[in-house]
């Protein structure tokens, strides 16, 4: 496997269309009916890297993103590779059925692919994300859809733990902007260990909910927080 | 785990190509094609039984909206793609590969097969989600002959119902850990007897009693990721 990402990556350095830059502007439009998404990190970087790829492990920098909404670390991420990247493009929570305001990235030669990434609110370590797609050397107007993931580092108990569930390692979700959680639920699945799910990142499985607001497996509420994917719509105009 | 499957009447022409520096003494060799196939299992909690990869000719492993042929529900009831692969090879095989052993929840397995070039060489990719009734993903007949060499392709795909099972999810009818249950059974006792998108299972936790699944057992589309590439 890794031989061939390897090679993928010397082929898009050796290629004329790596060298050049692009001005892009991005939109990204949460789908979802009553999931909302922490701020966005949209990133242009070199091809080789991968803020997360499907079937490994998380690193420090995801999981902090996907447990609690933190991309502190996936900024610097992006930065030592030598990529670009926009910060909450949609100045806070981006909610329901709703967009982001337009954010403008002109890329350096060399940061020839885009990743995407923001929590889902309320999950226990669920994201909504795009992993290294390769920006289109012709201009024009693209569009993506988008798939929930889970990174694989939280058991999802489904239960609230407002605040403190967003730390790294912290069992719980750390809040609902959407107010319709309840509490007192006793866990879809045990917090620990989180054997109910691969330990790697993998597509989310959807939430279970109740109509229980007190009680129940769950806190959450299977009429609100539930999503199929796709879960967001990308535009991107490459001028 | 990488398994390699090549054309068998050919093996001789292929040593010779690899070892023959375009050697032009070697008119009767048959130019061979080799694809590799790699496919993910993107699930939470569902193991995907030993992956099918078949490259054909003729024959088609199932027809969304068309009733599911034997040897495609013994693979979507019981994970056993012995019986599609030889119905696919009778109807103008390739070559076929069976993974060893069942790709559990986020990993891997890829398959390197090589076969006479033939421009109308289609490929299929079948596997069982193995905690469900009769839910399974893959590709049904492919074009791939077209393929440049290097060239790459990628496919997220979404979980199949092959409509021949009942989603009763009761005990003893699930073959995966999460039951241990029976796998195929020829009764087909559906409410629909064709091959369409899976709606999902529903699990006890949801309200459907006798249900031997659990929330953690649910899952959402794409379930699979099929890589093509050809490399040689």
């Amino acid at each position: 496997m890794h031989r061939k990402f390897l090679a993928a990556a010397l082929t898009a350095l050796l290629s004329p269309a790596a060298a050049s830059a692009a001005d892009l502007e991005i939109t990204i439009t949460n789908l979802s009916g009553g999931i909302h998404f922490t701020p966005l990190l949209v990133a242009a970087h070199p091809s080789a890297v991968h803020l997360f790829r499907a079937g490994e492990p998380a690193s420090a920098a995801l999981q902090a993103m996907a447990e609690g909404g933190d991309i502190a670390g996936l900024e610097n991420e992006v930065s030592a590779a030598g990529g670009q990247f926009v910060a909450d493009p949609a100045g806070g929570i981006l909610g329901p059925a709703s967009s982001s305001g337009v954010a403008l990235l002109s890329t350096a030669a060399g940061n020839t692919h885009l990743s995407i990434t923001a929590m889902l609110l309320p999950t226990n370590d669920g994201f909504v994300a795009l992993d290294g797609w390769e920006i289109p050397t012709q201009a024009g107007s693209y569009t993506l859809t988008l798939n929930a993931y889970d990174a694989g580092t939280e058991a999802n108990t489904e239960l609230m733990n407002p605040g403190a569930g967003g730390a790294p390692g912290v069992s719980g979700i750390p809040g609902d902007p959407s107010g319709r959680a309840g509490s007192g639920g006793s866990g879809v699945v045990a917090s620990a260990p989180n054997d109910a799910e691969a330990n790697v990142v993998h597509v989310h499985r959807g939430q279970l909910g109740d109509t229980d607001a007190g009680g129940g497996l769950s806190d959450l509420d299977s009429r609100s927080h539930r999503w199929l994917n796709p879960v967001a719509r990308v535009t991107v105009v490459v001028k | 785990m990488k398994r390699t499957a090549i054309w068998p009447p050919a093996a001789a022409a292929i040593l010779g190509i690899l070892a023959g520096c375009g050697s032009s003494d070697d008119g009767d060799a048959v130019e061979m094609r080799t694809l590799r196939i790699t496919v993910a299992n993107l699930t939470a909690n569902q193991p995907a039984s030993p992956v099918l990869v078949s490259l054909h000719r003729g024959g088609d492993a199932w027809r969304a909206g068309s009733p599911a042929s034997v040897a495609l529900e013994r693979l979507a009831e019981g994970g056993d793609g012995s019986a599609l692969a030889a119905e696919l090879a009778a109807a103008g095989g390739l070559v076929d590969a069976t993974g060893s052993a069942p790709v559990a929840p986020g990993g891997i397995d890829s398959f390197e097969l090589s076969y006479p070039a033939a421009d109308d060489a289609r490929l299929t990719v079948a596997t069982m989600l193995v905690n469900t009734n009769d839910a399974f993903a893959g590709l049904s007949g492919l074009p791939v002959g077209m393929l440049e060499p290097g060239a790459r392709q990628a496919y997220l795909l979404a979980a199949l119902d092959a409509g021949t099972e009942d989603n009763a999810e009761a005990a003893g009818s699930v073959p995966g850990p999460a039951d241990g249950g029976e796998g195929f059974n020829a009764a087909r006792d559906d409410v629909r007897d064709a091959v369409r998108v899976h709606a999902g299972v529903v699990g006890r936790q949801d309200g459907l009693a006798g249900s031997v699944l659990e929330g953690k057992h649910r899952f959402d589309n794409p379930v699979l990721r099929v890589e093509i590439e050809r490399v040689r």
